[in-house]
Order: structure tokens, then C-alpha cells, then sequence
């Protein structure tokens, strides 16, 4: 689970710093968002494809991504043409794909960590505000690590369940598998304090 | 090696259920100065309590406990830098992506420089026989290993004195074997916490917990013979 | 685990509002229940596509067991963990992509949800957080919350009115209700396992 969308690479989008692509995409999705007309949605959507090219995003896993997208596109398109017109419904259509396709293509040429570290750095100046980019770091840790643990954890709690055939019931396993993650983030809280970091 | 002196130390929680307080651990007096220290009980006794007392995890409502004279619930963060602890489960303690992260996380206080902190981790890693699990998930590690792993962190910073909770219970009797001989190969004073009679037979001086009450404190054989007689007793 | 009673909270002389190693380990576990809890078992629903997963019962409970402090930065971890990569969000989605999509509305408004939720069993339950029909009722208008973030989003990225939009949103309250319930019912029964989990400083 912890494996994300990110492929290793050398072109001018991997080398850019993830703040400066963050605020791209930001800018260019309130443009898509914001212009209308068709025509110039194809024209968002062609910048969209150039950038995926750039930054040499392959078909096979980019259209796994974009597979659901696609899909919500597809019917979101259908509806507006019912309800209103072609025009408006291939508008859509072509908004949809440049927004996730540009999102897509910062997923896959920025490596997970260092996302994480601009944010820590991002917070350093919150730092009077009682944020401390250290303590932020290590939750995002902790956090990253727990994914596995808490994946398992439902898992067991769900075959536990059903081992007392309480199968069927959601509650039966979702409040034991709720209570182990608090009981287990206690455990972690005391080992924190125990290993000294927590003062 | 450290005194732990517990003066009267006396736990209590307020109790939902009774309307108002329930003694987890009875006003105990004590002085510890053996390398090291056993202690058995049943279920609920109050054993981790006592052991959560040293490093301040839990603070006595009444009484005091000091660790070198240092009073814990007072100066907690000195006495932690001194006293290690381990639980039982050390998936909850790993709080880290990967070994070596892990313990480069406790290294955090004393070694300042990033580059020298990787290496010292790298170092504790092989101390452990887990050089080769450096850049491994925590994940993926067996049970022994993570428990290794949970010691490693702690032992990275060098404590003097090295408390752990049961850290064999949910192992196999190869990796008991194996955490049974770290631990007893440390120069550190080491407070254990356990249900392994073999293991705590080791001991020099072994404490049996009872209804929140020390109710054998002596030499280990004695104290185990008296702990299976308690449990045998209707 | 249960043998000992939790720790008691740091030194006394350490009483500020700064949240202690506990409370970073909860932040931790519940961005990570979120997490997990939108990646099992997302099932794509029609209409306008909005995945149907567990994600909304973790957040009412976030908010309901964490409150507002710690549950509003559970959420701050979970956005972050998701725009660097992990495929965290609805349907195994990573990326930035969702917070400009069609849905991106709902998830905008998770942070408000969360803490509307929190400040309301925090502050307004207190005592009676145990009591699963008033959970119920704070619960009710997180998703409230929820729908209309979702309604306004619906309608800035698709061009169409509110009524729309909200058109759109209508066949997913019903299972929200459901959800919310879950969430009070499983809320109610961890403040009696831990009664002090929000009479934390935080």
C-alpha cells in the first residue's frame, strides 16, 4: 500500500521542485475550471497531454490510472448532454481528463518523500504558532507506518468476526478493530515517552 | 549500577464502575540496586505497573519513586534518557517506515548530525544481527527480529538501566532463546518483566506481584517456587 | 494490553496546550484508519461516480473520538499522505487529482466536517458521548456538511446550478445516514472503553 504512482525519471517535470508544480496545477485546474467553451477546453486538454508527454508518462499505467476518472467523465458528459447541451457536455468531458491528467502527471514525477519533506520545510515558519516541523515529521511517519499495521488489523478483527460467525454485522468488527487502533496508539504514545520523544 | 527506590509508591485510577478509586498497586517500598531484577505475576497484578513506575509512564498518586534520586514524576524527561523500556508488542513501539529509521529516531536527541545519526543506527543494527534488514519495512521483519529491532531502538541511546515488558510472550522458543541471551548479556541493569519462569530464574533478585501487593521479594528459585504454590492454591 | 491502566498524562508542570506524544500517535492512527478505511472494499456507484467506501465513517469518527484539534489534523495528515503519492484516497486514487474533480468538493469539506463534529461532541455531548443517538445527532451534521461541500463543488467544476448538483448528490444521503449511524453506535461504545480519550488537554 505504501507503493504509490511515482516512476523514477530525469525530464524537466522531475527536476522542477514540487512547490512550483504544486502551484502549477493549482493554477491551471481554477483556468480549466473557470474558462468555458469547448474549444478551449481542448486546448487546456492539449497542454495537459504535452506535459504527460514531457514528462514521459507511459499509456499502459496511465490509462490504469485514469481508468475510474474516465469512467466518471464518461457518465458526468452523458448527464449534461441530457440536461443541457453537446457543447456543455463535451466541455465536461474534456475538463475532467485535462484536471486528472495533470494531477496525474505531478503524481508520477515526484517521489512520495519528497512531498513530505517540503511540507515539513513548508511549516517551518508556522513554528511560533507552536508547529514544530519535527514533530510534524515524525507523525507523518508514524502515520506512513501504521498504514500496513492498520490494514492488517482490520483484517484480523474482520476474520475474527466472522471466526464467531458475527460475519454479516459491520458492528461486530468494526468497534474491536476502532478500540485496537486506539489501544495500539496509546502503546505507541507510552513508547514514544519511553524512548524520550515525547517530552 | 542505579537505585530505583520506590517510597510508598501507591497507583490508583478512578473506577467508572465502584463509584471511586481502584488500587492498581498497593503503597510499595523498595530499593533496587541488583543488575538484575525479575518480576512474575499473574494477569492484572500490577507487575507493569511497577515497571511503568521507573520510568515515569505512570506516576505514583501518592508516594514517590526516584531513579538515582531523581524523582520521575517530576523530572520524567531526565529519568526516560536513563531508564530504556520495551513492551510487549513491539509492532505499537516501531514507529518508523523502516529499521534503520527507527533507530535513527532515538538517536535523535543525542546525535546531532544527520549523516554521523545514520551511521551510529547502522552501527546498533549490526550489534543486533540486523544489518541486513536496515531498509527493510518494519512490516516485514518476523516476530524475534521486531522485537530486536523494539531493544535496538531503545539500546541505541545507551540507558543505564533497561525495563521490559514481557518481551518474549509472543515469541517462539527459538527467539525467546535469542532475546533471553541479549538481555542477559547486558551490562546495563535490567528490569524484567516476565511470565518465563526459566528466563527469570536468572534473575538476582526476583520480585513475585500479587493483587497489587509484592508478596515475594528474594532470590529467584525461591521466588519462583513461592509464585507456583500461590497459583496451585485454590 | 489491557492490564495496565493508561499512562497518566506528562509531568505536571508541563501544562500547555501542546499536543504530547499520545496524541501524535492518535493523529498518526486515525489518518491512517481514514486512510485504510477508503481503500477497502471502494466500490465505483453510478450517478455521478462517487465511490462508496468506508471513508465517510471514518471521518465522522475521527471527529467524534479525536475532536476538533487532533481530528482537523487528522485530516491534515491524510490530504498531505495523499498529495505525496499513497493511494490513499476513494477508489486507491493517489495524487493531487482528486482535489480538483468532480468529487472534489466532498473532500474539501472533510476538514470542516470533522471539526464541526468534533467541537460538537467535545463541547455540546461532553458526558453524553456515550449515548449513541446524540453522537448520532452531531454525526448527522457532519454529513450535512459533507453534501453540501460536495453539492458546491459539484456545481463550480460542471458549470450547472446548485439544484443540479444537488439532483446529483441526492441517491448517496441515504447511505451516509447509514454510515453516520454505524459511526455513532462504534463512537459511543470506544468513549466507554476509553472514557478519557477526549478529556485529553487537547
Amino acid at each position: 500500500m505504501t507503493v504509490g504512482l511515482y516512476r523514477a525519471g530525469d525530464t524537466v517535470l522531475h527536476r522542477l521542485p514540487v512547490g512550483v508544480k504544486l502551484f502549477g496545477l493549482a493554477v491551471l485546474s481554477v483556468a480549466i475550471v473557470a474558462v468555458r467553451g469547448p474549444l478551449l477546453a481542448a486546448g487546456f486538454l492539449a497542454l495537459a497531454v504535452a506535459l504527460a508527454l514531457i514528462g514521459r508518462l507511459d499509456l499502459p499505467s496511465t490509462a490504469r490510472a485514469l481508468r475510474a476518472v474516465l469512467v466518471i467523465a464518461f457518465v458526468v458528459a452523458l448527464l449534461q448532454w441530457w440536461l443541457f447541451t453537446f457543447d456543455r457536455a463535451v466541455e465536461s468531458l474534456l475538463d475532467l481528463v485535462s484536471l486528472a491528467l495533470l494531477a496525474l502527471t505531478l503524481t508520477v514525477t515526484t517521489p512520495t518523500t519528497e512531498t513530505l519533506d517540503a511540507v515539513v520545510r513548508w511549516i517551518r515558519p508556522l513554528q511560533r504558532f507552536g508547529l514544530d516541523p519535527e514533530r510534524v515529521a515524525l507523525t507523518i511517519a508514524m502515520a506512513i507506518q501504521a498504514l500496513p499495521g492498520t490494514l492488517a488489523l482490520a483484517q484480523e478483527t474482520r476474520d475474527a468476526a466472522r471466526a464467531r460467525g458475527l460475519g454479516r454485522s459491520p458492528r461486530a468488527y468494526l468497534t474491536p478493530f476502532v478500540i485496537r487502533v486506539v489501544a495500539r496508539a496509546h502503546e505507541t504514545g507510552d513508547a514514544l515517552k519511553a524512548r524520550g520523544l515525547g517530552d | 549500577m542505579p537505585e530505583l527506590r520506590f517510597e510508598a509508591a501507591e497507583v490508583r485510577v478512578e473506577s467508572p464502575d465502584l463509584d471511586g478509586e481502584r488500587t492498581i498497586l498497593g503503597a510499595t517500598t523498595l530499593t533496587l540496586t541488583e543488575q538484575r531484577i525479575g518480576i512474575i505475576g499473574s494477569n492484572g497484578s500490577g507487575k507493569s505497573t511497577l515497571a511503568r513506575m521507573i520510568n515515569g509512564l505512570i506516576t505514583p498518586t501518592s508516594g514517590r519513586v526516584n531513579v538515582d534520586g531523581l524523582d520521575v514524576a517530576r523530572r520524567g524527561a531526565e529519568v526516560r534518557r536513563r531508564v530504556g523500556f520495551t513492551f510487549t508488542d513491539p509492532a505499537a513501539q516501531l514507529v518508523m517506515p523502516t529499521c534503520v529509521e527507527d533507530v535513527e529516531l532515538s538517536l535523535r536527541r543525542t546525535v546531532k548530525d544527520r549523516v554521523r545519526r545514520k551511521q551510529v543506527a547502522l552501527e546498533t543494527l549490526a550489534r543486533f544481527g540486523l544489518a541486513e534488514r536496515a531498509e527493510v519495512s518494519v512490516h516485514a521483519l518476523s516476530g524475534g527480529q521486531r522485537q530486536l529491532l523494539a531493544l535496538a531502538g531503545v539500546l541505541a541511546t545507551e540507558p543505564d538501566v533497561l525495563v521490559t515488558d514481557e518481551p518474549t510472550t509472543l515469541l517462539d522458543l527459538r527467539n525467546t532463546r535469542m532475546v533471553g541471551e541479549l538481555l542477559f548479556s547486558l551490562p546495563q541493569q535490567l528490569v524484567l518483566v516476565t511470565h518465563d519462569l526459566d528466563l527469570v530464574r536468572r534473575c538476582d533478585r526476583v520480585l513475585v506481584v500479587e493483587d497489587g501487593q509484592v508478596c515475594y521479594d528474594g532470590e529467584a528459585d525461591a521466588a519462583v517456587e513461592h509464585y507456583v504454590r500461590t497459583v496451585s492454591e485454590p | 494490553m489491557t492490564e495496565s491502566p493508561t499512562s497518566t498524562d506528562e509531568t505536571p508542570t508541563t501544562r500547555s496546550p501542546r499536543l504530547d506524544a499520545t496524541d501524535l500517535a492518535l493523529v498518526a492512527a486515525f489518518a491512517a484508519l481514514i486512510a485504510v478505511c477508503s481503500y477497502l472494499a471502494a466500490i465505483p456507484m453510478g450517478g455521478a461516480g462517487v465511490p462508496l467506501t468506508l471513508q465517510g465513517f471514518a471521518l465522522l469518527l475521527t471527529g467524534a473520538l479525536l475532536g476538533p484539534l487532533r481530528g482537523t489534523a487528522a485530516v491534515a495528515l491524510y490530504f498531505v499522505l495523499g498529495i505525496a503519492g499513497l493511494p490513499v484516497f476513494a477508489g486507491h486514487a493517489a495524487g493531487p487529482g482528486v482535489f480538483v474533480g468532480v468529487t472534489a468538493g466532498y473532500l474539501w469539506s472533510f476538514p470542516l466536517m470533522v471539526l464541526a463534529v468534533g467541537l460538537l461532541v467535545k463541547y455540546v455531548l461532553r458526558g453524553r458521548r456515550t449515548n449513541p443517538v446524540l453522537v448520532f445527532a452531531a454525526c448527522v451534521v457532519g454529513v450535512v456538511i459533507n453534501h453540501v461541500g460536495g453539492i458546491i463543488g459539484m456545481a463550480v467544476v460542471l458549470h450547472v446550478g446548485l439544484l443540479e448538483a444537488a439532483a446529483f448528490d441526492a441517491p448517496y444521503w441515504i447511505g451516509d445516514f447509514i454510515k453516520a449511524a454505524v459511526a455513532a453506535v462504534v463512537a459511543s461504545q470506544v468513549h466507554r472503553a476509553f472514557p478519557k480519550l477526549l478529556a485529553r488537554r487537547a
